[in-house]
């Protein structure tokens, strides 16, 4: 088999399963398709570094491996359907592309508001995914006197407020309908700490409070909240959360319930040369439990193409590369005035058991959050030194027992 | 074969750390520290420290 292996999404995930898949010997014609107009470029400095200036955003493009020189790149193309089983994708402009294999890397999307008022690209709703929407946010910020209304108090919502009190920004309100900032993914205790520290750079916060329209006329001048209650906004940032990019893939019998999913391997549909990688795959996940979750930090795009290369090369060789099932100690980090947040693990899975492993939890602190009495993940919390401070509980993770693979549970 | 850190924007992720441990360490301060000249044999392992650095600060010179 010779035929073109055929990668969509030109970001990190498809990045790293073309330079992968050459990394594995595999020596034929590699096409990544991806509807931004950009090379590949880093996501994570768009809501820190960047937004405040402190990294220019050209220089967040990733640099290939040399490598994977000759890979064709389509830029500002959607895929907007395949057959997978025929091996034909179809363009947005009709163009089709035959392939002899598919390693899907579309990721995700923001999710928006679907409440009443002014809305579209002049009406002072933001989201955060793309460079060109960090560009738009940072050119807002900088306008002298604007009052920033932050919606959602997740982890691009609470760095988007960190940077924007670092560019200057006075009024910061974040609106949550959750009673504590990042609660789901960090559970209470430092969830508290993460308010207080807001707080003290001056972030204000309306939490248990969701958003029921926008008000302004053409362009928004306030936000409504549940309440009836109106706080002024001169500019507003969605972060609510985001949605698998899987419409494309529709039609070929997957389930596409949350993202794709994938079996151990992650192969698509059981079938043997389609695999996903990165934010869009739902995969089992043999270390907490087995049950198929999408994890979506910037650790799994790298993890996933790594082990979707080398398992695709073989495959294409007529080879089996005889691999484990995929099972990534998943890592994550954020940084918030000036403090970095380090975890390893799936800590969202053990918020309701959290202990202090480290330190305390009014200075640098980490904490071990537990399962069933299982440590599951741990989170750092502090100044320089928290990443060491983590690591030193990482090989404690490493080291739990996995579930057996859901294929290995089939008679 | 050279490896070069920019230290720049190197933010003591240790993530390097992970991927090549015969070559990146963090100090006691929490601080990275890396052997400029890695022997060949490792360099699978240093490109894959390249590969999740989340600054992308590392850089192989041959
Ligand atoms: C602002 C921000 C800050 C973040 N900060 C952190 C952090 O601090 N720590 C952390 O661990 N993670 C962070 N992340 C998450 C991390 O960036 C993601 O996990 C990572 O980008 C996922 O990579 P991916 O390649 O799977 O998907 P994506 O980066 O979403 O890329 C998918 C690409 O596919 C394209 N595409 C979609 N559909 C099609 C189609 N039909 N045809 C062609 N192309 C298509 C998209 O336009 C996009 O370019 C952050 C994310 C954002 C947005
Ligand atoms: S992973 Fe990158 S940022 Fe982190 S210590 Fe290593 S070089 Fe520095």
């Amino acid at each position: 088999m010779a035929g073109p292996v055929l990668v969509v999404g030109a970001s990190l995930g498809g990045l790293r399963a073309a330079e992968q898949l050459r990394a594995a010997g595999w020596r034929g014609p590699v096409s990544v398709v991806g509807d931004e107009p950009h090379m590949p470029y880093n996501r994570p400095p768009l809501s820190k570094e960047a937004l405040v200036g402190a990294a220019p955003f050209a220089s967040l493009a990733f640099t290939p491996r040399s490598h994977a020189a000759d890979v064709r790149w389509l830029l500002g193309h959607r895929v907007a359907a395949v057959r997978l089983r025929d091996g034909v994708a179809v363009l947005d402009d009709g163009a089709e592309l035959g392939f002899a294999a598919l390693v899907a890397a579309t990721g995700l999307r923001p999710r928006r508001l679907r409440c009443p008022g002014p809305a579209g690209p002049a009406s002072g709703r933001h989201v955060l995914r793309t460079l060109t929407d960090a560009r738009a946010l940072r050119a807002e910020l900088l306008r002298p006197g604007i009052r920033l209304v932050v919606v959602g108090a997740g982890f691009i919502g609470c760095e988007v407020a960190s940077a924007a009190v670092r560019s200057g920004v006075r009024e910061v309100v974040v609106v949550d309908p959750e009673p504590l900032p990042m609660l789901r993914p960090l559970g209470e205790l430092l969830a508290r700490a993460l308010l207080r520290l807001h707080r003290a750079h001056g972030v204000r916060f309306r939490l248990g409070e969701g958003v029921a329209a926008f008000e302004g006329d053409g362009r928004v001048t306030g936000v409504v909240l549940d309440g009836g209650q109106v706080l002024a906004a001169d500019v507003v940032v969605e972060c609510v959360g985001a949605v698998p990019n899987t419409e494309w893939l529709a039609h070929n019998g997957l389930d596409l319930s949350d993202g794709v999913l994938t079996d151990g391997q992650l192969r698509m549909g059981g079938l043997p040369d389609a695999y996903a990688v990165g934010d869009v795959a739902r995969f089992p996940d043999l270390r907490h439990g087995g049950l198929p979750r999408r994890v979506e930090h910037w650790s799994m795009p790298g993890d996933s193409a790594r082990h979707a290369g080398r398992a695709l090369a073989a495959r294409l060789a007529g080879t089996d590369a005889g691999l484990a099932p995929f099972a990534p100690l998943p890592s994550f980090w954020s940084d918030q005035h000036g403090i970095r947040i380090q975890a390893f693990g799936a800590p969202e899975l053990g918020t309701g058991d959290v202990r202090v492993l480290d330190g305390d939890i009014d200075g640098d602190v980490v904490a071990g959050y537990h399962a069933g009495g299982r440590l599951v993940g741990v989170v750092a919390l502090g100044g320089p030194g928290t990443a060491a401070a983590a690591a030193r509980h990482r090989a404690r993770l490493l080291r739990l027992p996995l579930s057996p693979s859901p294929e290995e549970h089939r008679p | 074969m050279r490896v070069v850190v920019d230290k720049n924007s190197c933010q003591d992720h240790g993530q390097c750390v992970f991927a090549a441990p015969g070559v990146f360490r963090l100090d006691d301060q929490g601080h990275l520290e890396h052997l400029t000249d890695a022997d060949e044999a490792v360099r699978e392992e240093v490109e894959d420290a390249a590969d999740v650095c989340p600054m992308q600060a590392i850089r192989i010179e041959d």
